[in-house]
């Protein structure tokens, strides 16, 4: 497994794990309020702080356990990346759209601040996907 | 995806070059070994720059290395 390939289940790992987390603390709390109530701004940027820490933290772990491969990105890597945004991208503007329509619809800030964190999530795991599945089942760029 | 119809011969050749491995190749082309294997198994198809480039380091013409078949099947 190529160093960029780890690397994209890193990315796919830890945006799951950490929107995991976020889920579990804000519907933990949910359960003594009504959800759109929940003080939800610490948990989202904490778990995006350490989703940030997590990924950084592990790609370096992975230099250390295989240094020569480390940072070594060729065409195909490049591609491949560049493959795998464009998916995630979609997501992104799905996020964008919906939170828009929230925002006219005057929804509380809670649903549109989530619904954006849920379409970055989204669009990462997407990403990462798209990109784990050109690695291994093949990758035609035409 | 739709699987390409570009063959190739890379596994022969490198036999027929010293058994040259997979990471000698890589090396010399200057990508990773797993961009060989992808390439060998027909998992990816590598731009003209690298095809020449796979041709050059095992000293053949670009056609020797990799087909692409006129109907099914008939590879010329």
């Amino acid at each position: 497994m190529s160093f960029e390939e780890k690397s994209a289940w890193i990315m796919g790992v830890v945006a799951t794990g950490s929107y995991g987390v976020y889920l579990a603390i804000v519907l933990g709390m949910a359960g003594t309020m009504p959800v759109a109530e929940v003080p939800y701004v610490a948990p989202l940027l904490w778990t995006i702080g350490a989703s940030i820490a997590a990924s950084i933290a592990l790609h370096i772990l992975l230099g250390i356990f295989s240094p020569k491969e480390a940072g070594k990105k060729d065409q195909r890597d490049r591609e491949i990346y560049r493959f795998g945004e464009y998916i995630g991208q979609s997501f992104v503007v799905i996020g964008g759209v919906a939170a828009l329509l929230l925002a006219m619809a005057a929804v509380g800030h809670f649903w549109i601040a989530n619904v954006i964190y849920l379409t970055f999530v989204l669009s990462a795991i997407l990403g990462s996907v798209a990109k784990i599945v050109a690695y291994r089942r093949g990758f035609q760029p035409w | 995806m739709k699987p390409t119809r570009v063959t190739n011969s890379i596994r022969r050749l490198r036999f027929e070059r010293g058994e040259m491995t997979q990471a000698e190749l890589a090396e010399r082309v200057g990508v990773t070994r797993q961009t060989v294997i992808a390439i060998e198994q027909g998992r990816y198809s590598p731009s003209l720059e690298m095809a020449f480039q796979i041709a050059h380091v095992l000293s053949v013409p670009l056609e020797d290395v990799f087909q692409y078949p006129n109907h099914q099947g008939d590879a010329s």
